[in-house]
């Protein structure tokens, strides 16, 4: 459902993205792990279509369509889902105001009626169960004066609304308590059907204890150096990412 | 170039949609400004002696006034000797009842979306409707009359009237008050005047709405609301105009007086044609907005969502006389393109126990100047004033402007006055977060001004939140994706 063919992109002239390739088939899970400034959120960014970026070679392809030439907002409406990493504040918007225009505009795009007020809501209802999140937290402003934790429930509780093919969770449990991370594994488990295909990335492999992936990449330096199965998250977690450095500057030397 | 200006490049303004103009017979004075102007007008409307007297003090004073250089706009100097400052739709006779108005009077104002026919207009709300320079009608009098309120033209006022007319003309903004309010005293046309008694809650909306018409017509309309002990109103105005190449004057005044424990809301919703996209053409809007909490715990609340005019100068003040009483204003301004806008409010702590509020939201696109200009005063006897005021400033883009200019001027030790200013930038960051979730980056927009102006919105009469709302996308539309 998802092929990237040696993708490079750079930011303000930046190479950032060295050349990666990722072939995701519909009901797989993949991990992304890699050190802080390695491009996993860049990764995220440009297959969500942000700007800034500027993709300079290759290509990506998701269900059939070229990717890279939908607008960012089309490619919502194709299925790409991304949870940020640092979710926006937007004061005096109320999240279900906002998630109302964002599943009325995506069903005018698929050809759908949109969602009257009653609908919606018990959409809503039925969602925020599955989240376990507090409708009084929804009524408020988008993610104004959220806690950190409470914003990464919020955008899971949104990949709950819309429903996406393509869901793509950048560290979305980085700031979790255990028990929420729970709820936020859960969450996303139960979403997970045979179509649709998940990123998760993350620095931790507590986290693919409960969403557990078919295969764990590790991003260095704007490239995938190691893929493997769920070991690997277990093996990074005990030795860190040198030796993973060493294997690459031995190969390239 | 960031994203803000790419999409600001692409997009092509979108044309205001209430640019037409329609031809109809009209009575005009001629064109220039002298006392016998003042003269024919007075006689024209058939006014009593003293209110031509009143004009003519009134112009003699504007003889001795410059215009006012101080606001932080700039426009060419107006000609006030080239300018018609009457014109009426001729009637084929005059209407006693709003069944009577000229048909073709009635269909510019349903294309404008404001039926005057009472059957069809939503229930709760009364209109009257100034067409250039006279009322053109009013809807529901006779329900309105059985409660003792009164809701007409001015002229008709002056002439049903007097005595109450006499009694608050001029009580709130005195003719000479500046001068732009000196010019409208001489040649004020019509306006509307709403009375309410004692004790009488106005059972609907009381709304005006504004239009001109006639090229190079100013348009001059004063309001005068009497809220009487222990009663309430809710006041809405609505403006429009063609669009047309020259820029058109308009100077409104509006006086609210409110007696003890009386509540006046006045609403407005300004949408005068802003000009084309190269600045060329829209209305100058120099407007002397005034109410006076006369009673104690009296209270006037002014609400303003300002999307329209090449040019706006407005402040919105209350007078806070009676102990207890309560002022309010709530703003929003919205500029695109070249429009200039330079507005605020006074709040004048008089008696004891005062207190006032202030929210002000600007919103700047384009090569706009958004102005906010705000004074509080507390005077000598206003002993435990209380002022709060919230100035917020959004900028889209980086080639407008925002400005705030707050000046505090106390004269009892007891005051407590807080001033809160915050200018922030419509993110790039909100837009992609809106985009990734489906939404395009027009519809993004909307949301996040009507998320950051809800303060204000929330003030506004249901119906009247909706409009404003679809305005501000609509002013805004084409100046960020
Ligand atoms: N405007 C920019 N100019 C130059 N470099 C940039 C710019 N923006 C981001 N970068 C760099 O791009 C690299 C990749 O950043 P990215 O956010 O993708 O890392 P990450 O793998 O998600 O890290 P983390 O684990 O800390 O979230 C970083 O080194 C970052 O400093
Ligand atoms: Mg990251």
């Amino acid at each position: 459902m998802l092929s990237i063919k040696n993708l490079h992109a750079s930011i303000e002239g930046t190479p950032i993205l060295k050349g990666i390739s990722l072939e995701i088939k519909p009901g797989e899970v993949h991990a992304i792990m890699g050190p802080n400034g390695s491009g996993k959120s860049t990764l995220a960014s440009v297959l969500a279509g942000r700007e800034e970026y500027e993709v300079t070679e290759g290509e990506v392809y998701f269900k059939g369509k070229n990717l890279l030439e939908l607008s960012p907002e089309d490619r919502a409406r194709e299925g790409v889902f991304l949870a940020f990493q640092y979710p926006v504040e937007i004061p005096g918007v109320s999240s279900t105001n906002f998630l109302r225009t964002a599943v009325n505009q995506v069903r005018e795009y698929r050809g759908q009626e949109p969602l009257d007020a009653v609908k919606f809501l018990s959409l809503m209802k039925e969602k925020m169960k599955l989240v376990e999140i507090d409708q009084k937290l929804l009524s408020r402003a988008l993610n104004e004066g959220f806690s950190g934790g409470e914003k990464k429930k919020n955008e899971i509780f949104q990949m709950a609304v819309l429903e996406p093919t393509l869901a793509i969770l950048d560290e979305t449990d980085s700031g979790l308590d255990i028990d929420a991370l729970k709820v936020v594994a859960n969450g996303v488990n139960q979403l997970k059907t045979k179509e649709n295909g998940t990123i998760v990335v993350t620095h931790y492999q507590r986290l693919l204890d409960y969403i557990v992936p078919d295969y764990v990449h590790v991003l260095f330096d704007g490239r995938i150096v190691k893929s493997g199965s769920k070991d690997l998250a277990l093996e990074l977690e005990d030795k860190g990412y040198d030796w993973i450095k060493e294997e690459v500057s031995g190969t390239t030397v | 170039m960031s994203k803000d200006n790419e999409i600001l490049e692409e997009f092509t303004s979108k044309e205001y949609e209430h640019g037409w103009s329609v031809d109809y017979e009209a009575d005009e004075a001629p064109i220039g400004l002298t006392e016998d102007t003042i003269r024919w007008i007075s006689s024209k409307k058939e006014e009593p002696k003293w209110l031509l007297d009143w004009r003519l003090k009134a112009f003699r004073h504007w003889e001795t006034m410059e215009e006012p250089s101080w606001p932080n706009v700039s426009y060419p100097k107006i000609d006030y000797q080239a300018l018609r400052y009457y014109s009426a739709p001729k009637q084929k006779s005059k209407p006693s009842n709003i069944n009577e108005v000229d048909p073709e009077l009635l269909k510019i104002y349903d294309r404008l979306g404001i039926s005057l026919n009472e059957q069809k207009r939503l229930q709760g709300i009364a209109v009257d409707a100034v067409l250039d320079s006279v009322s053109v009608g009013t809807t529901f009098k006779d329900t309105l009359s059985k409660l003792g309120v009164i809701f007409c033209s001015f002229s008709e006022a002056v002439k049903e009237h007097p005595d109450l007319v006499k009694k608050y003309l001029g009580s709130v903004v005195p003719s000479t008050d500046n001068y732009f309010a000196a010019l409208n005293s001489a040649v004020f046309s019509d306006g509307s005047f709403c009375y309410i008694p004692k004790g009488v809650r106005c059972p609907m909306e009381l709304s005006t709405y504004f239009r001109i018409n006639a090229a190079n017509t100013g348009q001059f309309e004063r309001t005068l609301i009497i809220a009487e002990d222990k009663s309430y109103v809710s006041y809405l105005e609505g403006c429009t105009a063609p669009q047309r190449d020259e820029n058109q004057l308009h100077a409104a005044v509006v006086e609210i007086y409110a007696a003890e424990n009386a509540q006046v809301k006045y609403s407005t919703v300004q949408n005068w044609y802003p000009g084309d996209k190269n600045g060329k053409g829209g209305i100058y809007n120099f407007v002397t907005k005034r109410g006076i909490c006369a009673g104690n715990h009296s209270k006037i609340s002014w609400t303003q969502v300002e999307t329209g005019s090449a040019v706006t100068w407005k402040y919105p003040s209350c007078i806070l006389k009676g102990d207890n009483s309560v002022g309010e204003f709530y703003s929003v301004a919205v500029t695109n393109n070249y429009q200039q806008a330079d507005t605020g409010t006074k709040m004048i702590h008089i008696g004891k126990n005062t207190r006032s509020r202030i929210v002000s939201k600007g919103i700047s696109a384009g090569k706009s100047q958004n102005s906010y200009r705000g004074q509080v005063q507390v005077m000598k006897r206003a002993t435990n004033a209380r002022n709060f005021s919230q100035c917020d400033s959004l900028l889209m883009g980086d080639r407008c402007g925002a400005h705030t200019f707050p000046y505090i001027d106390i004269h009892n030790s007891s005051a407590k006055v807080e001033h809160e200013a915050t200018t922030s930038k419509i993110g790039e960051d909100q837009i992609f977060y809106c985009n990734q979730r489906g939404i395009n980056s027009e519809d993004a927009v909307a949301l996040i001004v009507n998320g950051y102006a809800k303060e204000v919105l929330n003030q506004l009469p249901m119906e009247f939140a909706v409009e404003a709302q679809k305005l501000l996308a609509l002013t805004l539309e084409g100046s960020v994706g």
